[in-house]
């Protein structure tokens, strides 16, 4: 097809890009390893330990959290007609946070079983699962009573404002230990996650992906408005329902493995409809999976400080680069696409 | 009559409209029974309030019936499915479109989504339709243009496009000439007029323009308090019934030249 046929260049571009981003984040970090370790290492030729169960496994979930939250965003934007969606509108990202809130900081105000509870890495994932599992069930919940998309969209952020309410309570009963542990689970980190762990990450977020790629229909029909999609034949109910259970999926795990990672859900389908200049949810969301990823693992090579022992917290990085990114690109096309 | 000879393609049978509550109903209009055949042109009247959207809604299914039936096809229309639907009855809306991002041709093909696969693609098929309605509308010249970029008759005359390109055979468009300048209101009716002559579909439209509509309308369905009466325009004018329409102290129909005056 012609339409394609022109975005063809730019999607070379894209891949290329990312091949490089990758071989640079995995060639850059506190220890120097030269090029030749590297590529082999990456094809099994020899065995490099910080290649293969340090760095490797770090790319790979910058490149899934970021494709994740772009492609989450984008459904929450156009699910919600709203450029100011991303994908923690639903109360997700709270609801990861009051769970991981509870395990860490309530060990200090219920004491007894949780004490004896250790705060492994494992703990931390499940209790971010369940947190925004629950939240998203009670979204769920109301919009099956609820018609309206808009009210589900304040709903959500009435659920957000519930929980942050009890994690401010929880904080406020906790030592500064366990407040700093805290704090340090919402700076985000890419790293320190095992193979097997990766494994169940990318299968959930295969899950989701594959239902946002399925809804892209769905979501061009929405472009006309909800009774013009109606008429056209589409089940909204249904087409709402998978997309939110696909940003659920995508941004629930991701938040439960790297953190809540801001600014990559909202900014990147910005960044894509301004470079592709389309609303065609078959452009966009291609384009969103390898942007998403180039972005984060630029984010992450900076983060590392290259050549020092210190890496910075991914969530601030995300913000201090991309937003200054979508700030120039709004300037300068003057309008904004949506 | 000669009802024999011609095909009934959307027909209400005391057909009551408004709206339900889980402890009330508040009844719009009742009693309606208009019988629209292929190929006509349809205009629907009335004052505001008065219920031509309600009735519009229900006939889309947007609504409930409260009462007795309607039936497209000769199906009850309760009983088509949303996709089937969807391939029999296009709309045009008054509301505005979410995303003006889109080209004109990206948006008429949009009309094709009942026809398309999971993912949306076009066949040789879809593509030869859109390029055909894009002709009928004159607007072809427009396709690569995008939806922000379009004046408001411009983007009325792509949405009547992509109600085309769902290729169904009753379309029914709500206001379709508001927003518009003296110009481009006729030039829409008439549009329409040509369409239904060209396609044999049957067009319905709700419209203000009164003049307008006795003038390129086939059939005309006029609301008033009390009563929802279908005839041809010549006829509703010898039975007076646009003398009906509005309260009497301000304005008056004037038979001989099929508009209205302002009383002096």
């Amino acid at each position: 097809m012609s339409e394609i046929k022109t975005y063809r260049v730019s999607f070379l571009i894209l891949i290329i890009l990312l091949v490089a981003c990758f071989f640079i984040n995995i060639s850059l970090g506190s220890v120097s390893i030269s090029t030749s370790e590297i590529i082999n290492s990456l094809f099994g030729f020899s065995d490099n330990y910080i290649i293969q169960n340090y760095r490797l496994p770090k790319a790979i979930t910058a490149i899934l959290v970021g494709s994740g939250l772009g492609v989450s965003g984008l459904l929450m934007q156009t699910l919600f007609r709203n450029p100011l969606a991303g994908p923690f509108v639903l109360g997700i990202s709270s609801g990861a946070s009051l769970g991981v809130a509870i395990v860490i900081l309530g060990v200090g105000v219920f004491g007894g079983a949780f004490s004896t509870l250790l705060i492994s890495k494992w703990s931390v994932v499940i209790a971010a699962s369940l947190g925004s599992f629950l939240v998203l069930l009670s979204v769920l919940a109301v919009s099956t009573k609820v018609r309206d998309t808009m009210a589900i969209l304040i709903i959500g952020l009435m659920f957000g404002s519930i929980t942050a309410a009890v994690v401010s309570v929880l904080s406020y009963f906790s030592s500064a230990e366990q407040l700093q542990q805290y704090i340090f689970w919402g700076f985000g980190s890419l790293g320190n996650l095992s193979w097997s762990e990766l494994f169940v990450f990318f299968c959930i977020y295969l899950l989701g992906l594959l239902m946002g790629i399925v809804s892209i229909k769905a979501l061009n029909t929405l472009l006309l408005g909800e009774n013009y999609a109606k008429s056209l034949g589409l089940n909204i109910n249904k087409s709402r329902l998978v997309i939110i259970i696909a940003t659920s999926l995508l941004a629930g795990t991701i938040t439960a493995f790297a953190g809540p990672i801001a600014f990559i859900g909202l900014a990147i389908p910005h960044i894509v409809r301004q470079i592709f200049i389309t609303s065609n949810h078959k452009i966009l969301l291609p384009a969103i999976v390898l942007l998403g990823a180039i972005v984060m693992l630029i984010c992450d090579s900076i983060a590392q400080l290259p050549t020092s022992d210190y890496t910075l917290p991914i969530n601030a990085i995300t913000s201090l680069i991309g937003a200054p990114v979508v700030i120039w690109l709004l300037v300068r096309k003057r309008k904004m696409m949506f | 009559m000669n009802n024999n000879s011609q095909h009934s393609i959307l027909k209400t049978q005391d057909l009551t409209i408004g709206y339900k509550s889980k402890n009330s109903k508040t009844v719009v209009a009742s009693d309606i029974n208009i019988d629209l055949q292929a190929g006509e042109l349809v205009g629907l009247v009335g004052a505001n309030g008065i219920g031509k959207s309600t009735l519009l809604r229900t006939l889309t299914q947007v609504h409930d019936t409260l009462e007795g039936k309607i039936v497209l096809n000769d199906k009850d229309l309760s009983e088509i499915q949303p996709l089937e639907l969807a391939k029999n009855l296009s709309l045009v809306l008054t509301e505005q479109i979410v995303s003006k991002n889109l080209t004109v041709f990206e948006l008429v093909a949009l009309g094709r989504q009942p026809y398309t696969n999971w993912i949306g693609n076009l066949s040789k098929y879809d593509t030869d339709i859109i390029e055909n309605s894009l002709k009928q509308t004159n607007i072809i010249e427009l396709k690569h243009r995008k939806c922000f970029e379009l004046s408001d008759g411009q983007l009325q005359k792509v949405m009547i496009a992509r109600a085309l390109a769902q290729d169904t055979n009753v379309i029914i468009l709500d206001e379709p000439t508001t927003h518009l300048d003296m110009y481009h209101k006729a030039y829409i009716l008439k549009l329409l007029q040509k369409l239904v002559k060209e396609t044999g579909k049957t067009i319905l439209f709700s419209s203000h323009e009164i003049d307008l509509a006795i003038q390129l309308c086939d059939k005309m369905i006029v609301m008033t308090n009390g009563s929802v009466v279908s005839d041809m325009p010549c006829n509703l004018i010898q039975r007076g019934i646009f003398n009906e329409l509005f309260p009497k102290d301000l304005i008056a129909f004037d038979e001989k030249t099929g508009s209205f005056r302002v009383n002096k």
